[in-house]
């Protein structure tokens, strides 16, 4: 048990003892800021941002919370699909901190965190160190590089670039794109799930096709995918593939990477070798460069398991983790980690409080895709806690879109709109 | 309701300064789960449409076209009248069936009451900026 939480009970106690009154709200008894205790998060993602905000808020200002994050931006990757089709700017996705950190009175450390001591609770950064009572490590995904040794410069993500993590990698791309000469070849590879965003890949294609068909409309996208089909909003992908881009997008399954040739941009599959004009390779993936800091991979699986009632860590106490890194068969996207994000920050709050968190958590995700400038479907589900399995399942009721639709991409842009505004305001 | 029962439990503790810390555990597990556990499980339900409808349902409305999407001061009936509709497929819709039909009769009735009690304040349409250079 931690330290703070037994000050925070017997001050409880105390404070009940003396004014006659039992406290409905102990945090205001004990005239000390911040009472109960400091929250460090590592990473200004979705899943960060948001669990800073909403701890302020529920503990009514009553913990004191440190994001450190390398970053001066946040730059959204829901939409930057939308990049690649010439709809969205990198500009339309890029948001400064300053609202959320001034709304909420959260400190903010932009900083690289370059290691953790889990027993001594304490982060150390580049330029200094942070104790905590309890740390949320939310770094997002990192690219696992073992199979594609030469994808691992600088240099050779610059010529094919993953645009896996929004900005200007994304920029790259779009670049490429517009430069290719029509009649030209754009190849992308999936990686085998789980990755971040399931149905991000198969909505990429839709962009790039989008642009293709209005700008060069001899080009090729062709996919190959290392899973076996289509993994999310399979039948509405296809659908638009076939109506909206016969003669552009050639979808292959099965298709997993074997090996890159970076100067000549060709990709060897076990069964083919693909040549292309414009490669991006999605690589396989793992959970971010602080979880694999402080030791909270599983052994054989590259994620972190948690308690899904408080996204406390398996492997060490005190710590949580949220958003992609997290091991589950939850989809990896942003709502998702805001979701997540939240449950965590309620427990947090409670567990210093002294309290039990909601034993039985619920929450929803929904997930749009663009499949050309204007039409938009979605993937929603409501998930709950699972107490004999301890694990979040999907609730009866779920589904997608019946068809993609003009009035579904009013939505998700307003989804968009706000998703931000929640996350950094 | 609980609060007599609190009190009592309260009073049981001055009085019997001995037995204290045992006392004082079992204070707290009663303000848990008396007073606690829905108001949980409703605040981080109610977070999870904010993706959508805002931060307590206060959405960004850019055009009037989604003005129904703040839930914020939201009339409880309302509410749950609409989405008992989604619930049972009485009521059209492009995406809340696939939420409303995932949530209890008693979560629907819990965001109703939770979204009728929040002050509709309108929020902020975030303004975009610039990508500088040394982002990653």
């Amino acid at each position: 048990m931690n330290k703070n939480l037994t000050l925070t009970r017997r001050n409880f106690i105390k404070a009940g003892a003396a004014t006659g009154l039992l406290l409905a709200n102990p945090v205001f008894s004990m005239g000390r800021k911040p009472p109960l205790g400091r929250v460090v998060i590592v990473g200004g993602g979705y899943a960060g941002t948001t669990a800073a905000k909403y701890i302020r808020m529920w503990s009514l200002g009553a913990i004191e919370v440190v994001v450190v994050e390398k970053s001066s931006q946040f730059v959204s990757c829901p939409m930057s699909n939308l990049v690649l089709g010439g709809t969205k700017t990198i500009d339309d996705l890029t948001f400064g901190y300053d609202f959320v950190q001034k709304n909420h009175g959260i400190q903010w450390a932009q900083d690289e965190v370059t290691a953790i001591n889990t027993q001594a609770k304490k982060v150390i950064m580049k330029c200094g160190e942070l104790n905590y009572d309890r740390l949320i490590v939310a770094p997002g995904i990192d690219f696992d590089y073992a199979a594609l040794p030469n994808l691992m410069t600088k240099d050779a993500q610059q010529q094919i670039p993953h645009a896996w993590k929004a900005g200007w990698q994304t920029v790259n791309l779009r670049k490429q794109l517009e430069q290719m000469p029509d009649g030209g070849v754009f190849v992308m590879t999936i990686p085998k799930a789980p990755y971040r965003c399931p149905p991000g890949p198969y909505e990429r294609a839709c962009q790039v096709a989008s642009y293709f068909k209005a700008h060069k409309p001899n080009s090729k996208v062709i996919v190959l995918d290392a899973n076996a089909e289509v993994i999310s909003k399979k039948g509405l992908f296809q659908k638009a593939w076939k109506a909206l881009y016969p003669n552009i997008v050639e979808y292959r399954p099965n298709s997993a990477i074997v090996s890159v040739d970076v100067a000549t941009k060709t990709v060897i599959t076990e069964l083919d070798q693909v040549k292309a004009e414009v490669l991006n390779v999605i690589p396989p993936q793992q959970a971010g460069k602080v979880a694999q800091l402080a030791n909270l991979l599983e052994p054989d699986y590259p994620w972190c398991e948690v308690d899904f009632l408080t996204y406390e860590s398996k492997v060490a106490p005190n710590v949580h983790v949220i958003g992609d890194s997290v091991s589950s068969g939850l989809p990896k996207s942003a709502h998702m980690a805001t979701s997540q994000a939240r449950v965590c920050a309620s427990a947090i709050v409670e567990l210093m409080k002294g309290q039990s968190p909601d034993p039985a958590p619920v929450f929803a995700n929904t997930c749009y895709s663009f499949i050309d400038d204007k039409l938009a479907m979605h993937v929603a589900n409501v998930y709950r806690y699972d107490a004999p399995k301890k694990i979040m399942v999907p609730a009866e009721g779920g589904g997608v879109s019946a068809n993609a639709s003009a009035q579904e991409g009013v939505y998700a842009q307003a989804w968009a709109q706000n998703i931000w505004a929640d996350v950094l305001t | 309701m609980h609060h007599n029962k609190l009190q009592k439990i309260f009073i049981a503790l001055i009085a019997s300064s001995v037995i204290w810390p045992l006392l004082a555990q079992t204070a707290e597990d009663v303000v848990v789960s008396a007073a606690q556990n829905s108001d949980l499980h409703a605040r981080v339900l109610a977070a999870s449409c904010a993706a959508c409808h805002g931060t307590n349902g206060n959405a960004v409305t850019g055009s009037n076209e989604n003005r129904n999407a703040i839930l914020a001061g939201r009339d409880a009936n309302d509410f749950t009248t609409i989405m008992l509709g989604f619930k049972d497929g009485s009521r059209e819709a492009t995406v809340m069936h696939h939420h409303a039909k995932g949530l209890t009769e008693d979560e629907i009735r819990q965001l109703a009451v939770y979204f009728s009690k929040q002050k509709p304040t309108g929020a902020v349409l975030l303004k975009p900026q610039t990508l500088k250079a040394y982002h990653e």
